[in-house]
């Protein structure tokens, strides 16, 4: 494929795609002038899937069949939305009514009422795009999308990425064609430099100078590898990036091809996600027809293709050496560096790895220049950030805002505060290396620097909400849980230093603490930080650190008073049935698991049946006695 | 660029060292020692144990010295109390997750990681762990070796020589974390598994994970018991490497104190194993020359290493036809003892109890190969590594260092130079080249082969004896076997015979030897001071060849006729099993 | 520590196969052990001895590195699955939502533990780290369907469906 072929797919496509962008009557109007009167738009993404969009869509299309529709309407899976908890998600332009919680029966009704008869189901509209009065306000502007920019997460929502020529249609390998035709090496490493476009996978290095390391070492081959390993339990950032854009990964991995002098890549991806992987190799297979990937790209003489190779459950592969040694078909264990990548990596060769959020930028740096993007962020940490909202929120899901964002307009505004009227106890960024960050911190900047400077890091963008009921010895264990069962066992200080500190944890939440396991948490913490040998040995201990630090009080109220406050840790708690209060229903008893609740004598004043009472030495504290007693007669202490 | 030096601070030090160096090694040029555990020279740099970490000036952390390489400018510092708390925290760490049996322990005087522990004051109960330093079920499955994992501190030492130096891959990392263990697939006990038992990784070992399989309690009970006549005999490197386990230098030839302290062990009889190592020549160059003018099947490989016999048997079955059918001197000097030996002196061969020593591990299973036998039960009873021995020396009371030298018993004391270069890479091959010249055209001259000599891994050499072009290979390490062995599969190399001995630089350096820590290993060349012992020897008897010792005549003359002959035949030649690669 | 499984192996001249033509795919590909696993896995369902020892044969290397490899990820199995695999997410989001105690309830349930395998080889458990479902945590899956929002109570229901399933199937 040529340039002026490129472009013409671009044009043929642009208006098709351009009515998601624009509602209302211009919308309409450009509609008419692709053929289809309506588009509708419906997620495919992991989290929607999970929650049934396929039905929907097949109910949709059979509908729209029926009604005999098929024609004027086109249906299109996308990638995420970012409304994870709504899901299934499904819009329908020009009027950018968007359809939360889809079921095939509700789709009937939006076929037979909105589609066919021009009148928008309202009742089945998101509520917060429904005004008082009625009117409907465009996605855009509710509050969970107001505040955020979204440049790595641009096409996600908006375009099909399993189709090839609607990623073209929004400017798609045209940074790849300038850069073959434009551009020399040099001048991309410099607009990288210049846009100050840091690493999104965790530590943030500075990508320019990591691809001018790696254009710099001598070597016939070379290879560019993308890190899709995202392994932060609660992060799906990179996931919903390749299941909603494919293409611009694969446009970015060219761009670094050509800029560093290698001709093969590699995308280390999860097994765990099987759609980003299928959507990977449909934009893999359809680039390579088309000639944007394989030999002679663009008519340009460059060669590049691209491999992908699975992860197979193992965190540590997160981190670049350990993933590189995994591609390399060995047990995932980090090497010393140096050397670094960038001189001896994937099978000893020069090697630039960034994960999919970095890349995903790149294309549009190219496009759009590195003024535009560094004028986006704060001082040191320039563009947009993408993060996965999640826990103790209300809308849980995928945000991009830009760097300098407030952790408070991020927990309050995009995502909608906390549910059930709990407060706000914290934010855990950057997964098992991160740290907490305390509701005093609320109004921190969210950088680098900052994160750093709270004893939590970027990480790759988990952020997990916390309220009053999270115990935060219990998350500090819960996060040391993780790094022992995924610390590869090479070094030392990770492999015993982990075990030891979830020791000291276990023994704290049991009521067995000591104050003096405090200072040995802290001496080794610091010992792993200090002489680990890769960044999960390093960071592993962050969540603890951050939590003692900010909730030292918690660690104490546990170990001196054998109190969890939070009511989590259930050696500190027990369960009681107050008998005055019972009614004698048996609820509790018949639902009771481990058959610990027991009918007594007694019968309270005014009550017509014997009370329960609880078994202590069989209870398991499950709690589901607390729930199932309607007369609030169980209580936990 | 290869040549250029860095130069760099050490603790204040400078120091000059070419580029590529460690600063561990580095840090050695200036004697400032850096304590390390899973580094080992030439075979495990892997920057895991983390107690070699240094400080260096602008570096955030701590950075492994055994794998950071210098550069200009450098200012490192090795004794800062972040360095020396580092330290002594992965010790205590290591110490928490490790079986203290240290009073006992067979390396309890010569443990890597007790010596660290007391020398950064570690509290080895600082981090007491759970109860799991008992995890692991103790696997004593094989003749010759015991892997007792709760010692292990996982430094990868053993995977890396089983590995790396040894081609054989049958032990390795199993599940990961704190679950990491090492062992065979599918945690399989090691005699089920395609092991050689070289034991090189024993003596990479910093602990007491690795063991041979001790034996002494046996040849202690034959000692004491009045119905049993007890020879010993010993292999030709233990001269070369027992003093070491008596703090002697490295490379001290103490024949004549071993022969006095096995003496006052209890033994009846102490045999020179030299002298079976020249009756192997005498059939090995017969061997040889046999085939080569009948057409047999070239290149022949020696079979005098049990552990490469067992490497041929599991990974290259199709090779056996090449072993020779000789015996190893060990094996032969069993079938001599039991028959002409116990027949000329009218005794019952069940009465007779005879102990190798040597310094070897795949000898311990050597011995109780069945193919092998001279009656219904084993030609040697029990071979002993050179650390049994040793251990049973010290255990005797006896004052090792002061014994007055004494001397081999008769009729097994006289042996060539050529028996006693056994023990060191090429010497098999110069041995068996002195007696097939003359063989071939009765030459009296030739006796030094210097090309075969030396502890490079591979070498080669062309010679012209009696018109005969004789191209040879000598290999020491099974990786280095393994290529040899794959040149000849491939047709690139095209060889009469061929030496292998399965330890890198041969018995010298066998996985039975004393076990030298890594801060000798690191800096000595330990094979090539061990094997000038041997060489030693050999360049200052005048009995250099094998043919010509005058045990070798009376053997044929009383018993054998001649090499190769029925009864040579019967006793000294043996055959080979095929086995699985798994 | 013996991971020895106690299934005798049930393979197929099929599934051998199968197996050599993926070997026999990825034998000239640089680092081509992983992906060979990962099919092989695919083809079995697990990775027991005889199959290992057949990667091993196939790409010239020992059977103890194979093994190293294959115990080193999670997703590799030694050891058979059930015929449905439960599977609940253990990631953040879904933890903090109490996952954990769904996993309870499904162990109480079954009898069995994670990783393990009822007797009758009907049901195995798993945890996993995050299907990228958060906003339906907590999370549980049995085969390829995605229970979102879950309660201990309903895990006994849930897990019913499938034995009638399988009675249904039979019929």
């Amino acid at each position: 494929m040529t340039i002026a072929e490129l472009n013409q797919i671009r044009n043929e496509y642009e208006d098709l795609v351009k009515v998601r962008k624009l509602v209302a009557e211009e919308g309409a109007k450009l509609a008419e002038k692709t053929g289809y009167r309506k588009q509708i738009l419906v997620c495919g993404g992991t989290g929607c899937t999970s929650s049934g969009s396929k039905k929907v869509i097949e109910a949709l299309e059979s509908e729209l069949k029926k009604q005999g529709l098929e024609n004027e309407v086109l249906v299109v899976k996308t990638g995420c939305f970012g409304l994870c908890a709504l899901g299934p998600i499904m819009i329908v332009y020009p009027e950018g009514a968007f359809y939360a919680q889809a079921t095939p029966e509700g789709v009937i009704r939006v076929v037979d009422e909105h589609i066919k008869n021009g009148n928008i189901v309202k009742d089945l509209l998101y509520k917060e795009t429904v005004h008082e009065d009625g009117s409907i306000i465009s996605l855009s502007e509710t509050d969970f999308y107001k505040k955020q920019l979204r440049i790595a997460l641009r096409n996600c929502g908006v375009i099909n990425p399993e189709d090839i020529n609607e990623y073209i249609a929004t400017d798609g390998y045209q940074a790849l064609a300038k850069v073959l035709t434009e551009m020399s090496p040099d001048d991309v490493v410099n607009e990288l430099l210049e846009s100050g476009i840091r690493g999104r996978g965790g530590a943030g290095f500075p990508t320019g100078r990591k691809w001018a390391f790696a254009k710099a070492s001598k070597g016939d081959v070379k290879y560019v590898c993308c890190n899709a390993d995202e392994g932060d339990p609660g992060a799906f950032m990179d996931r919903s990036i390749l299941e909603g854009d494919p293409h611009a990964v694969l446009e970015a991995m060219a761009i670094a091809g050509y800029t560093i002098g290698a001709h093969q890549g590699y995308i280390y991806v999860r097994a765990e996600y099987p759609i980003a992987v299928q959507r990977l190799e449909i934009a893999i297979g359809q680039a390579r027809e088309k000639g944007l990937l394989g030999k002679n790209i663009l008519g340009t003489g460059f060669d590049f293709d691209i491999e992908i190779r699975l992860g197979a459950g193992a965190f540590v592969c997160g981190e670049e050496t350990a993933l590189m040694t995994s591609i390399e078909g060995h047990r995932g264990e980090p090497r010393p560096r140096p050397p670094f990548p960038a001189v001896k990596g994937l099978f000893g060769k020069p090697t630039v790895l960034n994960n999919v959020e970095t890349y995903s930028n790149i294309p549009q740096i190219i496009r759009k220049g590195a003024k535009w993007y560094s004028s986006m962020g704060t001082e040191t940490s320039k563009g947009t950030k993408v993060f996965a909202l999640g826990g103790k929120i209300t809308n849980v899901g995928l945000v991009e805002i830009p760097m300098g964002t407030t952790l408070r307009e991020i927990v309050e505004e995009i995502g909608g505060g906390i549910p059930n009227g709990k407060k706000f106890k914290a934010a855990q960024t950057g997964g098992p290396s991160g740290g907490c960050i305390p509701a005093e911190h609320i109004d921190t900047p969210i950088d680098y620097e900052n994160l750093t400077a709270l004893g939590s890091m970027m990480g790759s963008g988990g952020l997990i909400v916390m309220d009053e009921d999270t115990c935060m010895v219990d998350i500090s264990k819960f996060y040391l849980n993780f790094t022992v069962d995924e610390s590869c066992g090479k070094c030392t200080p990770c492999r015993i230093g982990t075990r030891r500190l979830l020791q000291y944890l276990d023994k704290i939440t049991e009521g067995k603490g000591e104050m003096e396991d405090l200072e040995k948490i802290e001496s080794l913490a610091n010992h792993m930080k200090s002489s680990s040998l890769c960044a999960l040995g390093q960071s592993a201990p962050n969540p603890v650190l951050s939590t003692m630090h900010y909730f030292k009080d918690e660690y104490i109220d546990h170990i001196q008073n054998k109190h969890c406050s939070s009511g989590v840790c259930k050696s500190l708690l027990s369960y009681e049935i107050e008998k005055d209060k019972c009614v004698g229903c048996g609820m509790c008893a018949r639902n009771c698991p481990a058959n610990a609740i027991n009918k007594t004598d007694y019968i309270a004043p005014g009550k017509k049946l014997p009370a329960y009472e609880i078994d202590t030495a069989k209870c398991i504290k499950c709690g589901v006695c607390i729930t199932n007693c309607k007369l609030k007669a169980v209580v936990r202490k | 660029m290869e040549n250029q030096m860095i130069h760099l601070k050490i603790n204040g030090i400078p120091a000059e060292v070419p580029a590529g160096s460690t600063i561990l090694q580095a840090a050695k040029t200036v004697n400032v020692d850096i304590p390390s555990l899973c580094y080992l020279k030439d075979i495990n740099c892997i920057g895991a144990c983390r107690v070699c970490v240094v400080e260096i000036v602008g570096r955030r952390g701590l950075t492994a010295a055994c794998t950071y390489p210098v550069e200009e400018g450098m200012e490192v510092l090795t004794n800062t109390p972040a360095v020396r708390n580092s330290r002594k925290t992965t010790i205590e760490l290591l110490l928490s997750s490790h079986s203290k049996k240290c009073l006992s322990c067979p390396r309890g005087n010569n443990c890597e990681l007790q010596k660290l522990s007391v020398a950064y004051g570690a509290d080895e109960d600082r981090f007491s762990g759970d109860g799991d330093d008992k995890r692991y079920a103790i696997d004593d499955s094989s003749p010759y070796l015991v892997r007792d994992n709760n010692k292990c501190i996982q430094c990868m030492r053993c995977v890396a020589a089983c590995k790396n130096v040894q081609s054989v891959s049958c032990i390795g990392p199993i599940r990961r974390g704190y679950n990491v263990h090492i062992g065979c697939a599918f945690d399989k006990p090691l005699n089920e598994a395609a092991c050689v038992g070289c034991g090189q990784c024993i003596v990479a070992c910093p602990v007491g994970a690795l063991t041979e399989k001790s034996q002494t309690e046996a040849v202690w009970n034959a000692i004491a018991d009045p119905s049993k006549k007890v020879v010993f005999f010993t292999a030709p490197s233990i001269r070369a490497t027992l003093g070491e386990s008596f703090d002697m230098p490295v490379g001290t030839n103490v024949e004549g104190k071993m022969v006095a302290a096995i003496r006052r062990l209890g033994a009846d009889e102490v045999f020179n194993m030299d002298v079976t190592a020249d009756l192997t020549i005498m059939e090995e160059a017969n061997e040889l020359i046999e085939r080569i003018q009948n057409g047999g099947t070239l290149p022949m490989f020696t079979s005098c290493c049990p552990g490469w016999v067992k490497f041929c048997e599991h990974y290259y079955p199709e090779f056996l036809p090449h072993l020779s059918s000789c015996k190893s001197p060990q094996q032969m000097f069993g079938a001599v003892l039991k028959s002409y030996y116990c027949e000329k002196n009218g005794i019952d061969p069940k009465d007779l109890f005879v102990v190798s020593v040597i310094p070897c591990t795949s000898k311990k299973f050597e011995v109780t190969r069945e193919e092998q036998r001279t009656h219904d039960f084993d030609d040697v009873d029990v071979a002993l590594t050179t650390r049994e021995l040793a251990a049973m020396i010290k255990r005797a009371g006896i004052d090792f260092t002061d014994l007055a030298d004494e001397k081999f018993d008769d009729p097994f004391e006289i042996a060539s130079g050529a028996g006693t270069i056994f023990g060191a890479t090429g010497g098999v091959m110069e041995a068996a080249l002195r007696t097939a010249a003359y063989k071939l055209d009765g030459t009296t001259e030739a006796v030094d082969f210097n090309e075969v000599r030396g502890t490079q891994g591979i070498k080669e050499a062309t010679y012209t004896v009696g018109g005969v072009e004789i191209k040879v290979a000598v290999a020491s390490g099974l990786a280095n076997a393994r290529k040899v062995v794959e040149m000849v599969k491939s047709g690139e190399k095209d060889y009469q015979m061929v030496e292998i001995m399965a330890c890198p630089g041969g018995c010298i350096n066998g996985g039975g030897q004393p076990v030298q820590s890594d801060a000798v290993r690191n800096n000595v060349d330990l094979k090539t001071i061990r094997a000038k012992a041997l060489y030693d020897v050999d360049r200052s008897i005048d009995l250099r060849k094998s043919h010509e010792s005058p045990v070798m005549k009376l053997l044929y003359d009383e018993y054998f006729e001649a090499p190769g002959k029925e009864k040579a035949h019967k006793l000294l030649h043996t055959t080979y099993v095929e086995r699985s690669a798994h | 520590m013996n991971e020895k499984s106690l299934n005798t192996f049930k393979g197929t001249i099929v599934q051998e196969e199968q197996l050599k033509a993926v070997i026999a795919k990825h034998h000239d590909q640089p680092g081509g052990l992983m992906p060979i696993l990962q099919e092989a896995q695919g083809i079995y369902g697990y990775l027991p001895i005889e199959v290992q020892t057949m990667i091993a044969d196939g790409l010239g290397i020992s059977l103890s590195e194979v093994y190293g490899v294959a115990t080193f990820y999670s997703q590799f199995s030694l050891t058979p699955k059930g015929e449905h695999k439960i599977s609940v997410c253990l990631g953040t989001a879904c933890y903090v939502k109490g996952s954990d105690k769904i996993l309870e309830a499904i162990e109480t349930k079954l009898g069995i533990k994670s990783g393990e395998c009822t007797e009758d080889g009907m049901f195995s458990i798993d945890s996993c780290r995050c299907v990228g479902a958060c906003g339906l945590a907590p999370v549980m899956m049995v085969d390829e369907d995605v229970y979102g929002k879950v309660t201990p109570e309903q895990v006994g229901g849930i897990l019913d469906s499938y034995l009638n399933k399988k009675g249904g199937a039979e019929e």
